[in-house]
């Protein structure tokens, strides 16, 4: 590797809460020996492992994949979702971005919709619902045509991709101030209103899926932007205006009232 | 015991349709009277779920995460591959069915290979309608890239994404069958037992992973498609939640384990760089048909890769295989590249690896058509490494990325356990000793979408037996032992962390049981793996409680599984004395190094079965027959 391998101390405060109905507080934790080459992640671990063999309880915190595509992890690092990084999931931020003698405030994704449900481990099932009103196309398997009977122009197909490489984090709700899940909402409605297989659903489908999005507690955009610049997969919000015109033209045209 | 494969009779093309013809169909009206259990939401349990709630089956469905959307596969980057032959490039269902057996060193089933190749266009069309982005051409067709190992054009893909909008069209399926009320979703719960009753699954038994209770769930029959075991190793490409306890727990009642010994190491990822890492990141081997693999001709060069000149390189891959070149499968390049580390030429800090060199492809193309194919993949080595690829070489090195065995099935992929069915990696699947680059997602996929829909109304028709209730006994039992297992852990008054074990034990299965095994290695393995399994039984810390999230208290459950299952794969490698694919044995060895078959001994497949606690398991066979495919040796030169 190039870059000297360094060491750094920092200061956690670390948000612990036992469960949905304790207060939670934030906890100070010195750390005093990171190898900067470590990943935020593997920087809890080795504090977590300590934490176990001091007969205390490790921080409780959800992580998968580790290479940033899972949605799994996530965290609030000194108030920025994912941590100060752009274009980044946290499993990916390394400590070589942090500076000797740091303190780093680390808090768990912050929304009425979603529950703390210990430490840094939060509910996003309500993502689940909307998605399951309408994040599909409705094809059974065994009925589809031959793959290349529907060509897509290869910009308006790159657009959808742009659109269903969210990975479902909710670092966007996190973000914004409403805790509104708008920008996960339009990847999807842009992602299949974009292509021909999405129309013969589309007004339907961004019904449904606002409604249960209102249904679980969301707030609604109010144009901040700060859900694009949280966003791992930069996911622009050139999509919430999408779903917003496929919601005004679905309002005219669906029969779903 | 005789392994009876059921593949059906007659040329292996008429195969399947005979067989989807042979099975007895479910009456439409009666298939809401089954309950199907579903344990994964991977490519293979998502799509599986889905499928067999449109058909009218009611599904529950079963996840470790948070999310069915975020099993493992979302990870894979490459590609899919798929027999259209829309490149013109002389593709064929066969030449998929023959590069795949080869492919997997002559030690897979030849009907479920051919299967595969022809279920694998269908694919493609489904996937299409769900709407998955697919990278296309100019004209709005789909594209193609040839990848590992395939001298075709034949895998599609989305980005450097394919794993994830994969599964996300599955996981829309599924999604779409939840909100219908056919599917039953439950994440966050782990497998802890299956239930038998009468010799034939009848269900499971799971644990809420945020308030430690037991559930009991029955069924008419359990589909496991619980992924692979590559976390044996500590340190793979895999997630950290992967792991092989529902297999297991399915193997110690009486599912036979297929050549565990059968485990990937992929040519390329990032290399290991310090004592408190966590996982190993895969860089996909989409890059090694720019990139060119090499190191220095002189041991212990320090030179600066830019500053060692062309006539001091060895493209080893070239040099060794100049027809196949830095596309040779995956077993081949992963031991190449520690060939030339042990001989000392490796680069890096550790010496454990080998460059991978863009500047010519650079030179050619240029930097915006490198950064439009691997914008994304250099991003990720840079942030990784701290380094840039443009201007230097990447440094990569093999890890452990996929695991061939699994849980022993027959042509329609169900168990020595009447009405347990496993799918995708879980499964000793279609890939032989050595899988292909783009094929685990095309083999997930058939299982879930195509095969076991069919295959599964077999059983229900013909196998099954009625429904007995969660209240039947052998649920409490389960219940109990599971249990009882849980508290041990808590109790166990030890030092050490589940993870301080896990790293332990990755150690020893990597250094005996990885890319190269010797007799005196993997006998030096068992010893050591028995006795960190007693150290890990009385040495033990979880904090916390059994009754709220403890992510180590489920670490601990995975380790002693991955323990156990040690020391099984462990005793498969020693007793294949041949290489072939992912296993090679250093004492069969041709004169130029490459993996030497045995085929008169070892034309098999090696199928486990547990003997309880205190005696070995014993070791049968499924000889493995090939009518279509000549054997040969296996040359990419």
């Amino acid at each position: 590797m190039t870059a000297e391998t360094d060491t750094i101390r920092i200061t956690l405060k670390v948000w612990r809460q036992k469960g949905p109905k304790d207060r939670g507080r934030f906890e100070t934790i010195d750390v005093p020996d990171v190898e900067t080459h470590m990943s935020f992640l593997e920087m809890l671990d080795v504090v977590n492992e300590r934490l176990t063999l001091e007969g205390k309880e490790p921080i409780e915190f959800d992580s998968d994949c580790r290479e940033g595509i899972c949605g799994t992890c996530g965290a609030v690092v000194n108030g920025i979702p994912h941590g100060p990084e752009k274009a980044m999931t946290l499993c990916q931020l390394h400590m070589r971005k942090f500076r000797d003698g740091d303190t780093i405030a680390v808090e768990p994704w912050r929304a009425r919709a979603f529950k703390v449900i210990k430490d840094l481990v939060v509910d996003r099932s309500p993502l689940e619902r909307i998605m399951e009103a309408g994040g599909y196309i409705s094809v059974n398997a065994g009925s589809a045509p031959e793959a290349n009977t529907l060509p897509v122009s290869q910009e308006i197909s790159d657009q959808a991709m742009d659109a269903a490489a969210c990975i479902g984090c909710g670092a966007c709700v996190a973000a914004c101030p409403n805790a509104s899940p708008m920008l996960f909402l339009g990847a999807k409605i842009s992602h299949f209103a974009l292509l021909p297989q999405g129309q013969p659903e589309a007004l339907k489908r961004v019904i449904a899926m606002q409604r249960a999005m209102d249904a679980c507690g969301f707030g609604n955009c109010s144009n901040e932007r700060e859900c694009e610049a949280a966003c791992p997969k930069e996911i622009k919000i050139i999509n919430i205006a999408r779903l917003n015109r496929e919601y005004i033209k679905a309002s005219f045209g669906s029969k779903e009232k | 015991m005789e392994l009876a494969a059921h593949v059906p009779d007659g040329p292996i093309q008429k195969k399947w349709d005979r067989h989807r013809f042979e099975l007895k169909l479910v009456n439409p009206a009666n298939k809401r009277k089954y309950t199907l259990i579903v344990v994964g939401t991977g490519l293979a349990g998502g799509s599986a779920s889905a499928t067999l709630a449109e058909l009218g089956y009611n599904v529950k469905t079963f996840c470790i995460q948070d999310s069915p959307r975020r099993a493992h596969s979302i990870a894979a980057q490459g590609g899919i591959n798929a027999a259209k032959n829309y490149p013109n490039d002389g593709d064929s269902i066969w030449r998929l069915f023959y590069d795949t057996v080869k492919g997997g060193d002559y030690r897979s089933r030849e009907a479920n290979v051919y299967r595969l190749a022809q279920i694998s266009n269908h694919i493609i069309d489904h996937c299409v309608a769900q709407g998955v982005p697919f990278a296309r051409e100019y004209g709005g067709l789909l594209a193609n890239r040839s990848f590992g190992g395939a001298q075709v054009s034949r895998t599609f893909y989305a980005r450097g994404q394919t794993g994830q909008q994969l599964l996300l069209g599955a996981y829309s399926a599924l999604c779409r069958q939840i909100a219908a009320g056919k599917v039953r979703m439950f994440p966050r719960r782990e497998m802890q037992d299956l239930v038998l009753v009468d010799g034939k699954a009848a269900g499971i038994v799971t644990r809420n992973l945020l308030t430690g209770e037991f559930e009991k769930h029955e069924a008419d029959a359990v589909v496991l498609a619980t992924g692979g075991y590559g976390n044996v190793f500590f340190l793979s490409t895999n997630a950290m939640s992967s792991n092989v306890s529902a297999a297991l727990q399915a193997y110690r009642k009486g599912a036979l384990f297929a050549n565990p010994c059968f485990s990937q190491i992929h040519p390329t990822c990032i290399p290991h760089h310090g004592d408190y890492q966590s996982k190993l990141t895969l860089m996909s081997e989409s890059l090694r048909n720019d990139g060119r693999v090499w190191v220095p001709k002189k041991a212990g060069d320090s030179r600066p890769p830019n500053g060692i000149p062309e006539d001091e390189r060895d493209y080893y891959l070239e040099r060794r295989y100049p027809s196949f070149g830095n596309l040779v499968p995956r077993d081949v390049a992963s031991r190449a590249a520690k060939a030339v580390c042990d001989a000392g030429m490796g680069v890096g800090p550790t010496g454990y690896a080998v460059y991978l060199d863009f500047a010519e492809a650079i030179q050619r193309d240029g930097k915006d058509v490198i950064r439009k194919k691997y914008g994304n993949l250099f991003d990720m080595y840079q942030n990784i490494v701290d380094d840039d690829p443009y201007e230097t070489p990447m440094m990569i090195y093999p890890a452990t990325h996929y695991t061939m065995g699994g849980l022993w099935v027959d042509y329609n992929l169900m168990s020595t356990i009447p009405g347990l069915f496993v799918i995708g990696e879980a499964n000793f699947s279609d890939h032989g000793a050595n899988r292909l680059g783009a094929s685990a997602l095309m083999q997930g996929l058939a299982d879930g979408y195509f095969v076991l829909p069919y295959t599964i109304g077999g059983y229900l028709t013909e196998g099954a037996m009625p429904r007995v209730g969660a209240d039947h006994a052998a649920f409490e039992d389960a219940v109990q032992a599971s249990q009882g297992r849980i508290r041990r852990f808590m109790k166990t008054p030890g030092a050490r962390t589940a993870d301080s074990f896990h790293r332990e034990l990755g150690r020893i299965m990597w250094d005996h049981c990885g890319m190269a095994r010797n007799e005196a290695g993997l006998q030096k393995a068992v010893g050591q793996i028995q006795a960190l399994r007693e150290e890990f039984q009385t040495n033990l810390r979880v904090t916390g409680s059994e009754h709220e999230v403890n992510q180590g208290l489920q670490k601990a459950g995975r380790l002693a599984d991955f323990l156990d299952f040690a020391e099984l794969m462990t005793m498969d490698a020693l007793d294949r004395r041949e290489s072939c694919g992912g296993h090679f044995r250093e004492e069969f060895q041709t004169e130029e190094g490459e993996a030497k078959r045995d085929d008169e001994a070892f034309c098999h497949v090696a199928a486990w079965e547990y003997k309880g606690e205190s005696t070995p398991p014993r070791r049968h066979q499924e000889p493995l027959v090939f009518e279509n495919v000549k054997l040969a040796q296996r040359s990419y030169k």
